[in-house]
């Protein structure tokens, strides 16, 4: 069962990324997070705020072109973007089972495309364009499994 | 003096290449594993992206690349391989061939930066091109200001700070509908549009030449989404020409702002993005106003492959820069960084 954890509504870049920092902050290792929504909704700089959050200090740039980027900082995080992904089966070709079951926390943007192969327990976020202007987005941090019930339950 | 023949190897992202280089600038061959019929010869399908396609595709590749230079592996002087960054899987295929194949003939190995391997393909193209110079590395994956002091020095002076500028193009033309690769088709809309139709943002930081492309993307999308809101149709040809417009300014100034700094009248461009003809006339344009000289290398040697190593590693070998047994891939290494 998915619940929520929170709902945010988000007026900027910067405002997104705080809001990063403050999931980064409840993570531990290992953790599965996936970020949906359309292009420039926001999810790249989540992550950011996330790092952040896990104490990394490099720049986090745009998964894209190689699908992963790994980064070590207080923890690692493994970053996925499988929006150039056609196929599940080219993820397993890159080694995602041995990105995915470590002691990373691990983001995945445009996890809505491989759905089928991430872990059930995962936190699931969504991004979409706020009805009013253009720079509000809706960002709605829901969870699944065990995992997270402990930890979170109490949040909500 | 004796020629230096180095084997390189390149699988750090999708390509699986394998090349011949004489002496750090002349090409014996240069083979990219989309030019092989594969799948006649050795059956099933090339995946885009397959990073275990390159243990099937490896030895095929580097046989060809020797076959084809009309040399043997005991020819060779040395074994050059691109050990970061990129994929861990895919470079950790090519590193353990180069690491296998140089322990068999007891040759030396050499570790590559793929960035420095990009800066390198133009010592290829220009024979007579040597340091210090800006290098402008700019393609689907890196977005890259170099101060190129000698072969091997290097200061990066600028970096984008989200999505790199080829995939800001392929991103846009996904959102305009004209598919994939967006460079090319970006490239040849732009031609027949206003580029002074929209303004996209340019974005520009105080204390450093880095970038950001990612807020131009969004910047696309609202347009776009506004546009079809109102009800009007929008003019693909336009908002190819406005973006394209967008990023190649920043581009170019941040390119010619980095050799003004440096005081360096050279300034060369590398990556799959160094195609782009908007690109080649405003830098060509922009620099001439300074006295600063522009140099492309063809378009072969922009996008991903083994002769640009080859030649990165030639450099190292003259300086007897070896790498040990252990060299292990580095999927984040840093420019400049051994």
């Amino acid at each position: 069962m998915k619940k929520v954890l929170k709902q945010i509504i988000s007026n900027s870049e910067e405002e997104t990324k705080n809001a990063g920092r403050w999931l980064g902050r409840l993570l531990k290792p290992g953790d599965v997070i996936c970020l949906v929504g359309e292009l420039g909704t926001g999810k790249t700089a989540f992550t950011k705020g996330i790092a952040e959050a896990l104490g990394i200090q490099e720049i986090i740039t745009s998964p894209t072109f190689t699908i992963v980027n790994e980064y070590k900082g207080g923890s690692k995080l493994h970053h996925f973007d499988v929006y150039r992904v056609n196929d599940p089966d080219e993820l397993y070709n890159i080694g995602f089972e041995e990105y995915v079951y470590s002691d990373a926390v691990v983001v995945i943007e445009w996890a809505d495309l491989i759905s089928d192969i991430i872990p059930d327990e995962r936190i699931w976020i969504t991004f979409s364009r706020d009805a009013q202007g253009e720079n509000g987005r809706n960002i709605i941090i829901s969870f699944q499994g065990k995992r997270f019930e402990n930890r979170f339950m109490p949040l909500t | 003096m004796k020629d230096i023949l180095i084997l390189g190897i390149e699988t750090s992202c999708d390509e699986t290449s394998a090349a011949v280089v004489r002496n750090g600038r002349e090409i014996l061959s240069n083979i990219i594993s989309t030019q092989i019929d594969i799948h006649k010869k050795y059956g099933g399908v090339v995946p885009e992206i397959a990073s275990r396609k390159h243990v099937e595709l490896i030895l095929p590749v580097i046989d060809n690349a020797l076959s084809e230079a009309g040399l043997e592996l005991h020819d060779m002087d040395a074994i050059g391989v691109t050990y970061g960054p990129g994929l861990v899987g895919a470079l950790l295929v090519g590193l353990c061939a180069a690491k296998a194949l140089a322990y068999t003939v007891g040759k030396p190995l050499i570790g590559v930066h793929h960035i420095e391997g990009h800066i390198a393909a133009n010592y290829i193209e220009f024979p007579g091109l040597e340091p210090p110079f800006i290098c402008l590395v700019v393609s689907g994956g890196h977005s890259h200001i170099v101060h190129v002091k000698n072969y091997r020095e290097f200061e990066i002076l600028g970096q984008t700070r989200d999505d790199a500028a080829g995939e800001a193009f392929d991103k846009v033309a996904r959102i305009i509908g004209l598919g994939y690769p967006g460079g090319p088709a970006i490239d040849r809309a732009a031609k027949n549009g206003n580029k002074n139709a929209i303004n996209f943002p340019r974005v520009f930081f105080n204390d450093s030449l880095d970038f950001s492309f990612s807020g131009i993307k969004t910047a696309v999308l609202n347009y776009v989404n506004t546009t079809i809101q109102k009800g009007n149709n929008i003019c693909v040809e336009d908002v190819a020409a406005s973006f394209q417009a967008a990023v190649v300014d920043v581009l170019v100034q941040n390119a010619v702002e980095a050799a003004r700094r440096s005081n360096s009248d050279k300034v060369v461009v590398a990556g799959g993005v160094a195609a782009n003809s908007f690109l080649r006339a405003k830098l060509n344009e922009e620099s001439q106003k300074y006295g600063i000289k522009v140099f492309y290398p063809r378009l072969g040697l922009c996008t991903d492959n083994a002769a640009m190593v080859a030649s990165a590693a030639y450099y190292e070998y003259i300086e007897g820069k070896f790498a040990e047994m252990n060299l292990n891939a580095i999927p984040g290494l840093r420019l400049g960084e051994r």
